[in-house]
């Protein structure tokens, strides 16, 4: 075959950084052109592939951050550093960066969902996505499952961010409560000047999504990003189709007033 | 365009000769093989002579897996190595089929060499040896509803054929195939087309589809009905999703393969995440599902509707779920009529 969109290629483990207990950001080397909000279809060899959102890239490394609830990435665990993914992709549409370049951007995250909108986050303070203003509220089930808790004070640096955990917690002084009492509480001078982000479990997303129209932001600028079985990542398995959409081509990212009108 | 005309022993000798340079698939009949004791089974099979080409009968499965098999080997393993999987028969191959069946295969061709602008190797390396040979509808068979999906009437094949009870009339398209059936009698013949079904279905006409009718309660007696055994899916010609399995043999763990294999809208599952996650629990969640993409939401992304009228799903599904009834369902739903 000239052309095997199904064939991987390898991509050597240059860091492995434990997040929780079963949570950890592998860094890999390769040279690829992507956006944040992309995905590769990343696979081992006789285990399986599975869609990983990017969690972070340079121009020679990205990072994949996984948690071990799977037969792949429970294998994925099991890898040290020198060790081969074998990676195809970029896949999908990625945040659209043209619209948040200089922008009051806002970013709602739950759980895992942290890990797509990373990237966003990471321009923001490197300059490479320049925005007025960047406003984070994380939330995680505890202080034990946060994901990227080393760079909170980072971010602070560019921005107002709030990590919340769903329940108070003894030696958790931070914020506690679901992402929707947050979101709630969030003043906006200008609320159809804001661009809003939200990534995280379909029910989070729901109510959160909720809960910033509510606070006055136009339908069309709230972006949500979805994650669905696939086995392609190329409009052919079927795994990811929502109406006439699919998740692999049309997005993970959508606007909302697009994704508004998706049933599964 | 030539048009031939033939007795059964003189086509026979075609056959044989076509057989010689071509892999032969049609229809073919399995006695006892059927699914209740005392029945016969007709699938898609390989064909030796003309007298196993099954002309009385629907076949239960499409001819879909010359393009699409079941089960597919993409790659091999050899420790990391990937290796792509070679085509085992690299043959050309000529397919009797029926109208609806072609036009299955432009929905199969819109998936899988069209959909995001990637052309899927695997299954175009099947489909560009493929060549139809049209077999001429006299009758509709039972569950056939390719009238109402305006997928009765086929222009894109090699050949056409009308079985008669003394004689076989051809007519020949492409013209490498005319030296094959030069032998015949000149005739005027060309193929006509079923233009009536015992079942008819209203198809729904919008663009949008409104979201109440994701909730109706046209769905729910689905819930009980269906038990997510995927024969429709598995039955359908214009079915296409697969999933991804990799394995590794027994006796080394060094080396295995990745396949992709059939999987279906129906199947328990099809949406599974990892972490527990999945989406349409209930049968009839899945019912709306595979009913929308194949009459609503495939047109509004490709500009005509996935299904073909074929009635597998209706033929096959031991439940007795009719999924023409369920368009017409929807179609009254959609008029605020009863969707009873």
């Amino acid at each position: 075959m000239k052309e095997n969109p199904y064939r991987p290629f390898p991509a050597t483990i240059t860091g492995i950084k434990a997040e929780t207990d079963c949570e950890f950001t592998l860094t890999v080397a390769a040279s690829v052109a992507m956006m944040p909000g992309q995905f590769f279809q990343v696979s081992l060899p006789k285990i399986g592939e599975a869609p990983i959102s990017i969690s972070g890239f340079g121009p020679d490394w990205i990072q994949f951050t996984v948690r071990a609830v799977g037969r792949l990435t429970n294998a994925l665990q099991e890898l040290r550093t020198g060790e081969n993914l074998f990676i195809r992709g970029p896949y999908g549409t990625g945040f659209p960066l043209d619209t948040f370049r200089g922008s009051n951007l806002a970013i709602v995250a739950g759980g895992s969902g942290t890990a797509p909108v990373r990237p966003l986050i990471r321009g923001a303070l490197d300059g490479t996505l320049p925005v007025r203003s960047l406003r984070v509220i994380a939330g995680f089930k505890s202080k034990e499952s946060l994901l990227f808790a080393d760079e909170f004070d980072e971010w602070r640096k560019k921005g107002e961010v709030l990590v919340t955990i769903d329940k108070p917690q003894e030696g958790w002084d931070g914020p506690s409560g679901l992402v929707t009492e947050h979101i709630r509480a969030m003043k906006l001078d200008d609320p159809a000047d804001v661009q809003f982000v939200v990534v995280g479990p379909p029910v989070m997303m729901k109510f959160a999504v909720a809960e910033v129209r509510l606070l006055g932001v136009p339908e069309d600028n709230i972006w949500v990003s979805f994650e669905r079985l696939m086995s392609c990542g190329l409009g052919k398995c079927g795994h990811c189709k929502i109406d006439s959409a699919y998740i692999c081509l049309d997005g993970p990212v959508f606007r909302f007033s697009r994704a508004a009108g998706l049933i599964d | 365009m030539y048009s031939f005309s033939f007795s059964l022993e003189e086509f026979s000798r075609v056959f044989d000769a076509l057989g010689e340079r071509y892999a032969l698939s049609g229809p073919r009949r399995f006695p006892g093989k059927g699914r209740f004791s005392g029945t016969d089974l007709v699938k898609y099979a390989p064909l030796a002579s003309f007298d196993e080409l099954e002309l009385d009968e629907k076949s239960g499965m499409s001819p879909k897996s010359l393009v699409f098999p079941p089960d597919e080997t993409t790659f091999y393993f050899n420790g990391d190595e990937f290796t792509e999987a070679p085509l085992e028969d690299e043959r050309e191959t000529v397919v009797f089929l029926r109208p609806c069946d072609i036009n299955g295969f432009r929905r199969l061709d819109a998936i899988f060499l069209e959909n995001g602008g990637t052309k899927d190797p695997y299954y175009m390396r099947r489909r560009e040896k493929l060549h139809f040979f049209m077999i001429e509808c006299a009758t509709s068979f039972e569950n056939c509803f390719c009238v109402s999906m305006g997928s009765n009437v086929a222009g894109e094949y090699a050949v056409a054929l009308r079985f008669d009870q003394d004689s076989v009339l051809v007519q020949v398209k492409d013209e490498r195939f005319a030296g094959l059936f030069a032998s015949g009698a000149p005739s005027a013949f060309t193929p006509e087309f079923v233009r009536e079904n015992a079942r008819n279905v209203e198809v729904p006409d919008i663009d949008e589809m409104p979201p109440e009718l994701f909730l109706h309660p046209l769905w729910d007696e689905y819930d009980a009905r269906c038990i997510a055994c995927g024969r429709c899916n598995t039955s359908c010609v214009t079915c296409t999703c697969f999933s991804t399995r990799d394995i590794f043999y027994a006796d080394s763990r060094r080396s295995g393969e990745r396949r992709r294999v059939w999987d279906g809208c129906h199947l328990d599952g099809f949406t599974d995440m990892a972490g527990g996650y999945s989406f349409r629990k209930k049968k009839g969640e899945r019912m709306r599902f595979k009913t929308f993409h194949k009459i609503y939401d495939f047109k509004k992304r490709f500009g005509y509707n996935m299904c073909v009228g074929c009635g597998r799903c209706d033929d096959v599904c031991p439940e007795y779920i009719s999924f023409a009834e369920c368009i017409n369902k929807v179609a009254a739903a959609l008029k605020g009529g009863d969707a009873k």
